[in-house]
């Protein structure tokens, strides 16, 4: 069981990189990995042929404009106002999904955009709805996203603010001087993936104990089995079960 | 002083350590003597029955006035979202319902309309599993809202408003259990619809009860509403204004409480909440008596969206409560059988008996599970607490990528240091009872 996880490795390991397996006339610009397989078998004796498979893991495409609705007055809206501070490159790329639009903005300009987005009368995104954490093993050199979700009372809209920033150098600013109520969302972000959200007040773990080791919610977090009472056998942590990927 | 084997000295560099475990009050006393402090560090909790659940509370106190007041949180952590990391979608209701115990409605509900947004589906749930909501999300309120001035009473002694508030959840309780099975973490609202449909004599049930309801909440009201002591302790207590809300991002009855309407179900209407009539509560006085008019009326407010839920469903018998998607729908209705709930004997039959390729079919959704396009998806519902929201987001996988859960209790109770700091060590409990955290749902 063991052996054949470590096969898997990583993707780098193995040569293929996403660009290589993706269709022609598809973009990778946000493409995280990819998968294998189908049943989670490995080197065994799979003859259907699935096991074979390989997919590029690619999320939804940045958006051209026009953008439709609101968001093109929030997207001129914040593009005037970062232009007048010389903060034209602060957002990266804008991806609308499933009607919801998402800015990449760069780290180092994030709460200068926040204070923007909350100060500005055509933008006006009072309430914060605290920030998330996700991270992409497969996304060099970005492994580390901090996902915060802006709400403007006033104007009725939702936005969603992307940062990135790599596993090496795991640092974002934080926004607690712009939304104060981000104190403890940046606190377990921390807790949980280990982002350090510089100029915070107090960033110390929140959820797990002081003194724990590691950072849970991270994807190469090891996971612990569970030994049973059979003849020395054990269940495997549940990212060595086999699974279907 | 008693001896405390898990704090072996008393003697810090902090200054001197007591621990108090409800012996007499002169023991303490006689042993601070001569020098004593006034401003004292008191650790309250995590075990403490005022503290409305296992929250720990560092209070800095002078004489009885509050000068400091943090939480220390996460004696509940479970670990929930890293869970439904490994689990299919489906399954992640089953995780996520058991968060905040008070309101798994709201739980399951956020958590499949984001996973409905990724998929595509919003526009093809069926009218009948969006009804079925709404209607078990308001009796859950109702059932959260009794149990949030129940314990509040509780830690300010008012016992009676206790024993009654728990006694009108019980009967919210019983409709859970005729409707989903179980009186708690139901896994009922799942991506795609409802796990079944109503079981016979439902909404006869639940008219009964919303008759009995309507009742009951003007009895609630004749106790609290103008009962003095009630007031006293109340008034005034754990202010906060609109302005301190929106900065500490508090949302639901603390932020209504500042006469602000803001209701998600009004302001970004989902399950269809857009077609009932109802009204959003307020109150002007920013405190802690202001919250609990809210909840009160709010309730009111409930028990007409239900009303109307019920009148609705009478109209939709046999309609289907799972989109009609067969790689999403589960395969099989659940029934009553001899040995309990289960796959009815007619699926059974049609699987083992005659179709193969049912078999197959049933084999792979309930093993594999259903694929969700790549992307991150974010609906907020208006629960209990305020407004809790599922970021989730998938990879393309059978299993969620990341879920991660928006608590209202969570951020609410960041309110507890500005609301209790500057007041009476008494005012502290009102003040966060009138927050309601839920510790299951501030943890994960």
């Amino acid at each position: 069981m063991s052996d054949e996880h470590k096969e898997q490795g990583s993707d780098k390991e193995r040569g293929t990189r996403t660009q290589d397996v993706v269709r022609a006339g598809t973009t990778t610009e946000n493409a995280v990995g990819v998968r294998r397989g189908m049943f989670g078998a490995r080197g065994s004796g799979d003859t259907s042929g699935y096991g074979g498979l390989v997919d590029p893991i690619v999320f939804p495409a940045t958006s051209q404009r026009p953008f439709g609705g609101w968001f093109d007055e929030v997207a001129d809206a914040l593009e005037a106002r970062l232009g007048d501070d010389g903060l034209e490159h602060a957002v990266e790329r804008v991806v609308i999904h499933r009607g919801e639009i998402t800015f990449h903005v760069r780290r180092e300009d994030l709460p200068s955009v926040a204070r923007l987005l909350r100060d500005d009368e055509a933008l006006r995104f009072e309430f914060c709805s605290g920030v998330s954490g996700v991270h992409y093993p497969g996304d060099e050199g970005r492994e580390l996203h901090a996902v915060y979700h802006l709400l403007s009372m006033t104007h009725n809209r939702r936005i969603r603010l992307e940062v990135s920033a790599p596993d090496a150098d795991p640092h974002i600013p934080s926004i607690v001087g712009v939304y104060p109520t981000n104190d403890w969302h940046e606190r377990e972000t921390f807790d949980m993936f280990g982002i350090i959200f510089d100029g915070h007040p107090a960033l110390t773990r929140i959820l797990m104990p002081d003194d724990w080791p590691g950072h849970p919610q991270r994807k190469d977090y090891p996971l612990g089995g569970i030994p049973v009472e059979y003849k020395g056998g054990s269940i495997p942590p549940p990212d060595e079960r086999r699974s279907y990927s | 002083m008693t001896q405390d084997v898990y704090a072996g000295s008393s003697e810090t560099t902090q200054g001197k350590v007591f621990t108090v475990t409800g012996q007499d009050w002169d023991s303490i006393s006689e042993d601070l003597g001569e020098g004593a402090e006034e401003r004292v560090v008191v650790n309250m909790g995590p075990q403490h029955p005022s503290t409305h659940g296992v929250l720990r509370l560092i209070l800095e106190l002078e004489g009885e006035t509050v000068k400091e007041a943090r939480c220390g949180i996460g004696y509940l952590h479970t670990g929930i979202e890293k869970n439904m990391e490994y689990r299919t979608w489906v399954q992640g209701t089953t995780f996520c319902t058991r968060m905040d115990y008070l309101s798994p409605f709201f739980n399951e509900a956020t958590y499949a309309l984001g996973v409905e947004r990724l998929l595509d589906i919003e526009d093809d749930i069926p009218e009948k599993a969006q009804v079925l909501r709404v209607l078990l999300m308001e009796l859950n309120r109702i059932s959260s809202h009794l149990v949030c001035i129940a314990t509040g009473g509780m830690e300010i002694g008012a016992l009676t408003v206790m024993t009654i508030g728990f006694r009108e959840r019980e009967l919210v309780l019983d409709l859970f259990e005729l409707i989903t099975g179980l009186r708690m973490n139901h896994a009922y609202i799942r991506p795609g619809g409802v796990a079944q449909d109503l079981p016979p004599g439902a909404l006869d049930e639940i008219r009964d009860f919303v008759a009995l309801m309507k009742k009951r909440l003007a009895e609630y009201a004749a106790l609290c509403n103008a009962n003095p002591i009630f007031k006293a302790r109340l008034e005034n207590v754990g202010h906060l204004d609109l302005a301190g809300c929106l900065a500490l991002g508090l949302s639901g009855p603390p932020l209504r409480s500042t006469g602000y309407p803001w209701d998600l179900r009004k302001t970004q209407p989902y399950c269809g909440y857009e077609t009932y009539e109802f009204d959003v509560q307020t109150w002007d006085t920013c405190d802690s008596y202001g919250r609990f008019r809210v909840r009160l009326a709010e309730m009111g407010e409930s028990l007409k969206i239900v009303e109307q839920a019920a009148d609705r469903l009478a109209g939709l018998e046999d309609a289907p409560v799972m989109v009609g998607d067969k790689k999403i729908a589960w395969p099989s209705q659940l029934a009553i059988g001899s040995d309990g709930m289960g796959n009815s004997l007619d699926h059974i039959r049609h699987i083992m008996g005659e179709s193969m390729e049912a078999l197959i079919h049933h084999f792979k959704l309930v093993t594999e599970g259903f694929r969700v396009p790549a992307g991150q998806a974010y609906v907020p519902v208006e629960s209990p607490r305020g407004e809790l929201g599922a970021h989730v987001v998938s990879d393309g996988g059978t299993r969620p990528f990341r879920a991660h859960f928006r608590d209202p209790s969570f951020t609410n109770l960041q309110a507890t240091s500005v609301m209790s700091e500057g007041g009476m060590v008494a005012d502290v409990i009102v003040a966060i009872a009138s927050i309601d955290p839920v510790m299951g749902g501030v943890d994960r």
